[in-house]
């Protein structure tokens, strides 16, 4: 750790037992070492390394809720230090000397008793007011018109909708830098909660219900306005089942041109999504899309070079992968693939997949080699996958999907037409 | 320096109660009672520990695989569960049942058979929910067993199960813990002790009591409707027929929250009758503290959904329940200010049980304070299900309500054995858990500020999280090593330790002023109180001592021994258990069972 303030492993524990070693005269001294500690620890930008801090955040609403938790610590540090100074003190001025008598035995005091009711009472009314009007602030709707992104929670795995732009992808959220953006949130089956630390706090990710009547309870919305660009680490934060902890999500937050890019990509199917012949029947817009350059992909992207090939003359690795997919295996039971046959909505969207900057909901990193893990056997990767693995079926909400049965040879290939997708 | 100077006089063989393992299995004194409670909630306070240990040994390392997801889901809710409601509660019954007739100056519980009842089913239903272990089926949904994660859809299997039988058991021994305690309180006190002169135990167990029976209904009711979704195919949880989730959450905090004044308030009870003792001066402000811990038990009702900022209440719900939880914090900092104004101006001394009272005081207040943080609702948006929040609990429950009771076994151990705990363990015990504790679960607040959730089996060594980590088990390993030195001071003390007065730590309150150990009744005749601190005036003191260290002049009846309670929790656990089966009729077989019982029980006579 580079991070200056961030105490090294020795130095918190010997603040803790400095700072409960209250009988020792030089307290004070350590109070104020450890006081600084906190502080510069607690509240400092220190989190720039930390891909998943809750103190370094990128968002106006991000903003809100560290603002107050820097003027909630410091009020409580002012407490504990008070605190913990008279404890100090205490020990040391009033221990037993020898030979000493019975003390003064005293009962109490009505003023002292009113002070120390007073004062924490106004200092929670200095809380309080803040905290309220933040309260209100984060869940107020953007002044102006906001993107709107549907977000939906499933076991384990996030899907993302846009609405407006008639985009549907998973597991790895584009959103534009300046532009108010809002999240609908609402699961698939139990509760998830969206955590995205340096875009501000969670907000739990509720299953709609469906009264009798067809009316829908409502859903949780979040709102806010990117200021920095950058890929941000999230991670589901209500416990889940049992791969919860393996439910993560990117945001790749990018300046409108790039967004507006990666927006125009989405128009058309990936180049190698369909045969180039476009047969009858395969997806009307796989000849459109041959005509059409490559999509950029986002800057962020460590393969971008090896994407341009795509188009021209294509792998029979790809090709071999693409039969496998649509005629070898009940792939498109579960999994879309925009301008494809494949039609899916029990699994990830699978659109351009080979763009994703990871693979199983932010477990790997997006390369042949892990889809190949992945296809194999999922439940190494991600216990609790809903997806069966070549050679293990999988029962998940009561229903049964059998094993994939593919082979060596057509896993490297769907992995190669995955990855070519981009 | 007034020490009782009484002579501890062995009970003649006719005042001995009965030895051996069927008098024990049979009693209905309160004293081998509140042993019992003891040592079983310490026994499951080690299995807690063993699953915390394992937990911690899966997180030291990013992307580790130690245990399995499904068994570390396990662990953790097993611990959560075994931590609040085998160890938590039952050790502050324990505390209630030795002391709260000695405190008011009584022979015994209310109900001393209902309070042989409460032992055997927390007894039963401890093991019950521990068999799920046998059966690869320990529950896995977390401690608070969110909706609708907890569907037959979502978590097939008996899991669950388990957990809400194992609850529901429990909660039938801790209603019937609070009704006894209450009418013991109310009724059983002696002459002269009225309520504003009872120590700050029995009034904390008597807040505790009420909010026990009335808190209990309301996690029975979740849990029954939760079984009724499971057992019977009902659909309060169910989304696609409109039922609501969120109302588990409402249903559980509701419970959930008072529970948690469950847990703390006995430890302040205990340390409000430790510091004045070792202080040589009453408790300041001994209404304003007792009017403190009333307030806690009524506004603890008032704040639940704080647990509940992420689920999107609205701005006006959680505006409410953000000034509600501030305003718990004031009769909170109230208890705290008044315990150091009691040792302001005293003469400290530093036996083990007062280290461990000054500790919570030191400890509490910074779980407290990092409660402070995320009572503001928009700050909880990031910490809610955190580590930091972690760090939070562990600060109140550990550092607050755990190291509380060590300080009340170390106080009071003298007066149950008639034998001084070894000192010079305690203290290592105090240092070592000190510095155990705190590098356990201090690293967490940075653990959680840097974005770990928990309930996590794992997590990525991209977050840089492992440092903290690591902190925290080799903290975890130091605290559970420290345990066992408690564990060997109590049964190593128990045959070496020095011989106990009837009042080795010059206490004030009515408990010491009988021998240590207590005759099996308690007080040889009722011994008329005049003040708060009757054994620190000497006046008061000999008047007292002349009822309590008498000769009885005729030994006083006490309630029979009765095997029908354990017979009765055993039905009450069979009714229970055989919901197991799926079959809608089995239980009544189990409730044929304790009907059976109960009628032999309510034939048998209290005394012979």
């Amino acid at each position: 750790m580079d991070c200056g303030p961030a105490p090294p492993g020795g130095a918190v524990a010997s603040m803790n037992q400095r700072r409960t070693r209250m009988n020792k005269a030089k307290l004070p001294a350590g109070l104020n070492t450890l006081v600084v500690y906190l502080a510069v620890a607690l509240l400092s930008g220190c989190g720039e390394e930390y891909l998943q801090s809750t103190i370094n955040p990128v968002t106006d609403y991000g903003e809100v809720t560290q603002n107050l938790y820097v003027q909630v610590f410091w009020w409580t540090m002012v407490i504990l230090v008070v605190v913990l100074a008279v404890l100090a003190y205490i020990l040391v001025r009033f221990r037993e000397r020898p030979g000493q008598e019975r003390p003064a035995q005293i009962h109490g005091h009505m003023g002292l008793e009113i002070a120390w009711t007073i004062a924490p009472a106004l200092i929670v009314v200095a809380i309080v007011i803040p905290t309220i009007q933040g309260v209100f602030e984060v869940q107020r709707p953007p002044d102006g018109k906001a993107l709107v992104v549907e977000v939906v929670g499933k076991r384990y795995w996030w899907s993302f909708h846009y609405p407006e732009l008639g985009i549907t992808t998973a597991n790895e959220l584009h959103l534009p830098v300046g532009r108010p953006v809002s999240l609908r949130l609402e699961s698939g089956d139990v509760i998830h909660s969206f955590w995205v630390p340096q875009l501000g706090g969670k907000r739990d990710v509720n299953p709609v219900v469906v009264m009798p009547q067809g009316e829908e309870s409502k859903r949780n919305w979040m709102h806010f306005t990117i200021k920095e660009e950058g890929v941000f680490w999230g991670q589901c934060a209500e416990f889940c089942g049992e791969a919860h902890s393996l439910m993560g999500v990117r945001v790749v937050a990018q300046s409108e041109d790039e967004f507006q890019g990666w927006v125009e990509s989405w128009k058309t199917p990936a180049p190698t999504a369909n045969v180039p012949a476009a047969p009858a029947g395969e997806g009307a817009g796989a000849g459109l899309a041959s005509a059409l350059p490559a999509p950029g992909p986002s800057a962020q992207d460590p393969r971008m070079d090896a994407g341009a090939q795509a188009p021209v003359a294509e792998d029979p690795l790809v090709a071999r992968g693409r039969e496998v997919f649509f005629r070898e295996s009940y792939c498109v039971l579960c999994h879309a693939i925009e301008g494809t046959q494949a039609p899916g909505i029990i699994g990830p969207n699978l659109t351009r997949i080979g763009s994703r900057l990871t693979i199983a909901a932010g477990m790997l990193e997006n390369t042949p080699q892990n889809l190949e893990a992945w296809l194999r056997d999922p439940h190494a990767i991600k216990p609790g996958a809903q997806m069966p693995a070549a050679q293990a079926g999988v029962t998940y909400e009561g229903q049964t999907f059998p094993p994939t049965n593919l082979n060596d040879e057509q896993i490297r290939a769907l992995a190669a037409w995955l990855s070519s997708m981009r | 320096m007034s020490v009782a100077t009484g002579t501890l006089k062995a009970a003649p063989a006719a005042h001995a109660e009965a030895a051996g393992l069927w008098s024990w299995v049979t009693t209905v004194d309160h004293k081998r009672i509140g042993i019992m409670y003891f040592l079983t909630s310490f026994f499951f306070l080690f299995v807690g520990g063993l699953e915390a240990l394992l937990i911690r040994i899966q997180l030291m390392r990013p992307e580790n695989a130690f245990i399995s997801p499904e068994t570390y889901n396990q662990m953790f809710t097993m611990h959560g569960t075994t931590m609040v409601f085998l160890v938590a509660m039952p050790m502050a019954v324990a505390f209630f049942n030795y002391l709260v007739p000695l405190q008011i100056g009584a022979r015994d519980v209310a109900f001393p058979r209902l309070n042989a009842l409460s032992y055997w089913i927390y007894l039963f239903g401890g093991l019950f929910l521990n068999s799920s272990f046998l059966f690869g089926a320990a529950p896995n949904t977390s401690w608070v067993g969110y909706a609708n994660l907890t569907s037959l859809q979502f978590t097939p299997g008996r899991n669950v199960e388990f957990w809400i039988i194992g609850l529901s058991i429990l909660g039938v021994s801790s209603i019937a813990g609070g009704v006894n305690f209450i009418t013991t309180i109310i009724n059983l006190r002696a002459p002269g002790m009225k309520l504003m002169r009872m120590p700050l135990f029995t009034w904390m167990t008597l807040v505790t009591s009420f909010l026990l029976v009335t808190a209990l209904p309301v996690i029975a009711v979740a849990l029954i409707i939760l079984g009724f979704d499971r057992f019977f195919g009902a659909n309060f949880f169910q989304v696609t027929a409109g039922g609501d989730p969120i109302l588990w959450q409402h249903l559980f905090w509701l419970f959930g929250h008072p529970e948690v004044y469950i847990l703390i308030l006995p430890s302040f009870g205990i340390i409000s009758d430790v510091i004045p003792t070792f202080s040589r001066k009453p408790l300041f402000g001994y209404p304003v503290v007792v009017y403190a811990g009333i307030l806690i038990g009524f506004i603890g009702w008032g704040v639940w959904s704080h647990h509940m900022f992420t689920v999107g209440l609205g701005p006006i719900a959680d505006s409410f329940f953000v000034a509600s939880t501030m305003i718990i914090a004031i009769p909170t900092g109230i208890k705290i200010f008044n315990w150091l104004a009691t040792m302001w101006g005293g003469a400290l001394r530093f036996p083990t049980p007062m280290l461990f009272a000054i500790g919570v005081v030191a400890v509490f207040t910074v779980g407290g304070l990092s409660g402070i943080m995320h009572a503001s609702a928009p700050v909880d948006l990031q910490q809610h299900d955190s580590y930091f929040v972690v760090a939070h609990f562990h600060y109140v429950l550990v550092g607050g309500a755990l190291m509380g009771l060590f300080s009340g076994l170390y106080f009071w151990y003298p007066k149950v054995t008639g034998r001084m705990m070894s000192e010079a363990l305690g203290k290592w015990h105090f240092w070592t858990t000190l510095v155990g504790f705190n590098l356990t679960f201090f690293p967490m607040h940075f653990s959680g500020l840097f974005g770990m959730p928990r309930r996590t089996w794992t997590y990525q060594a991209e977050l840089n999280l492992e440092t903290w980590n690591q902190l925290s088990t080799v903290g975890a390993f130091i605290f559970g090593a420290a345990s066992l030195l408690l564990v060997w001071n109590v049964f190593y003390s128990l045959r070496k330790g020095e011989r106990a007065t009837a009042n080795p730590w010059g206490a004030s309150t009515l408990e010491w002023s009988i021998p240590s150990p207590p005759l099996h009744y308690n007080f040889p005749a009722l011994p008329e109180v005049r003040s708060r601190d009757p054994l620190w005036d000497e006046a008061e003191r000999r008047e007292v001592e002349a009822a309590t260290l008498s000769e009885p002049a005729r030994e006083p009846q006490m309630p029979s021994p009765s095997f029908w309670p354990l017979l009765t929790a055993l039905g009450v656990v069979l009714t229970w258990g055989l919901l197991m089966t799926h079959l809608w009729w089995a239980p009544l077989g189990g409730l044929a069972f304790t009907a059976f019982m109960v009628f032999n029980w309510a034939f048998q006579p209290a005394f012979r």
